[in-house]
């Protein structure tokens, strides 16, 4: 019998269950190695040759060189894994926010300081679709 | 005998860390978050419990995908500053309480919250932000902390119910504990905050003032709120309020007591992606 998710019906959010937990292991543990210095540095001078040293799918590693936030996402990828490849690359937590939302750096600050998103029109996936 | 004599709830947003270590707190756009804690930081020098008990989750720091313990209380005498990728924050190491751990550790299971122990662990900003905003910049923290890290990072996360029911078992352990300790219990996280996907940025005053008002009056219904009300009003991170209902449940009121005093209460938007909201709730 399936479990009920009733959060699969929110637009644009992927949550992390124990699904998406399962497709991302290895993307997610990649992310973990990079909260050490030296693995930040070896990442640095060659992504793809550490990348290969995990067991994650080609997509995912296309995604993480790509620093395709939403697509690691829906690879399994959990934010607060993924925000340590932020981290390496010297961004903020609200820059890698905002560049899942197709906002501009400056748009997205904006939005946040005029007291964020509205939850208005973005409860439910059908009212993303009729838009 | 312990006893519980305040319970204060905060955001731990990391952000907020990062502007205190850096000197960026007088900055225009810190000062209305700062100012808020400021009646907080006088009223908690004059009220510095004996022990900390502090609620808050690890963001993928101490805890990665190889293990996922629900609810982890720490029991160990001492909690490095992790370094979540910047470098450790420079703030003073936890100083733990072994002995009221292991007493709570001890009654807590024993009334059927089948808890994870831990003697070893890095703290992250979820607990070191708290304890900044709260103490300021001090070369040691005035006072021993306990650590209980909830998982709600990974879903499905405990519900508010079981929250809320884990602080009133909390309540019973420290009520039980010989020494005469003023234990003062934190609620960390929140408020609305989405930090994932194309919905990032989504922050909720309606639900949030709400969420406030009812943690104050009638936390009892508010345990009973489901998972799928926070995703969708408060965004796929407001779920770590949750972690509130722990510290509201270790309330008197909620044994049967006199109704708590609302000492202080603030809300502002944004510090970075986040609402952040306090609480200080003191026992009558």
């Amino acid at each position: 019998m399936a479990l009920d998710k009733p959060y699969k019906d929110v637009p644009g959010t992927v949550i992390f269950d124990a699904d998406q937990a399962r497709k991302g292991y290895w993307l997610n543990q990649f992310c973990m190695s990079l909260m050490k210095a030296e693995n930040r540095e070896k990442f640095k001078q060659n992504e793809s040759e550490y990348l290969d040293q995990w067991q994650m799918s080609e997509a995912q590693k296309q995604a993480v060189i790509d620093r395709d936030l939403n697509r690691c996402i829906a690879l399994g990828g959990n934010i607060y894994f993924l925000a340590k490849i932020g981290a390496t690359d010297g961004k903020s937590f609200q820059q890698m926010a905002g560049s899942m939302t197709g906002m501009s750096e400056e748009a997205y600050r904006d939005m946040m300081i005029n007291g964020g998103r509205s939850p208005e029109g973005n409860r439910y996936t059908h009212e993303w679709e009729e838009k | 005998m312990a006893h519980i004599s305040a319970s204060i709830y905060t955001s731990h947003i990391p952000a907020i860390g990062a502007a205190m270590d850096l000197g960026k707190d007088h900055e225009p756009y810190w000062q209305p978050v700062f100012k808020g804690y400021e009646f907080s930081r006088q009223w908690q020098k004059e009220n510095t419990p004996d022990v900390i008990i502090l609620v808050y989750n690890d963001h993928a720091t101490a805890f990665s995908l190889e293990l996922i313990p629900t609810f982890a209380l720490g029991t160990g005498e001492q909690y490095a500053i992790a370094d979540e990728g910047w470098g450790p924050r420079p703030v003073p190491d936890v100083i733990g309480h072994p002995v009221l751990s292991s007493h709570i550790a001890q009654s807590v299971i024993q009334d059927e919250f089948d808890l994870t122990l831990v003697n070893k662990m890095d703290v992250d900003h979820g607990l070191s932000v708290p304890l900044s905003l709260m103490f300021g910049q001090p070369d040691a923290w005035p006072c021993p902390v306990i650590p209980l890290a909830v998982n709600v990072v990974q879903y499905p996360v405990p519900s508010g119910k079981r929250c809320f029911e884990l602080g009133q078992a909390i309540a019973r352990a420290v009520g039980s504990f010989d020494e005469p300790l003023n234990v003062q219990i934190w609620g960390t996280g929140g408020m609305s905050h989405q930090l994932q996907g194309p919905r990032a940025g989504l922050i909720n005053r309606e639900f949030d003032n709400d969420f406030l008002d009812h943690l104050i009056s009638d936390p009892g219904s508010l345990s009973k709120k489901p998972h799928i009300d926070y995703v969708r009003d408060a965004g796929s991170e407001g779920i770590e309020l949750v972690m509130w209902l722990i510290a509201r449940g270790a309330m008197n009121d909620v044994a049967g007591g006199a109704a708590p005093s609302v000492i202080h209460r603030f809300y502002h938007v944004p510090a970075s992606n986040t609402a952040v909201g306090h609480l200080i709730l003191e026992n009558n």
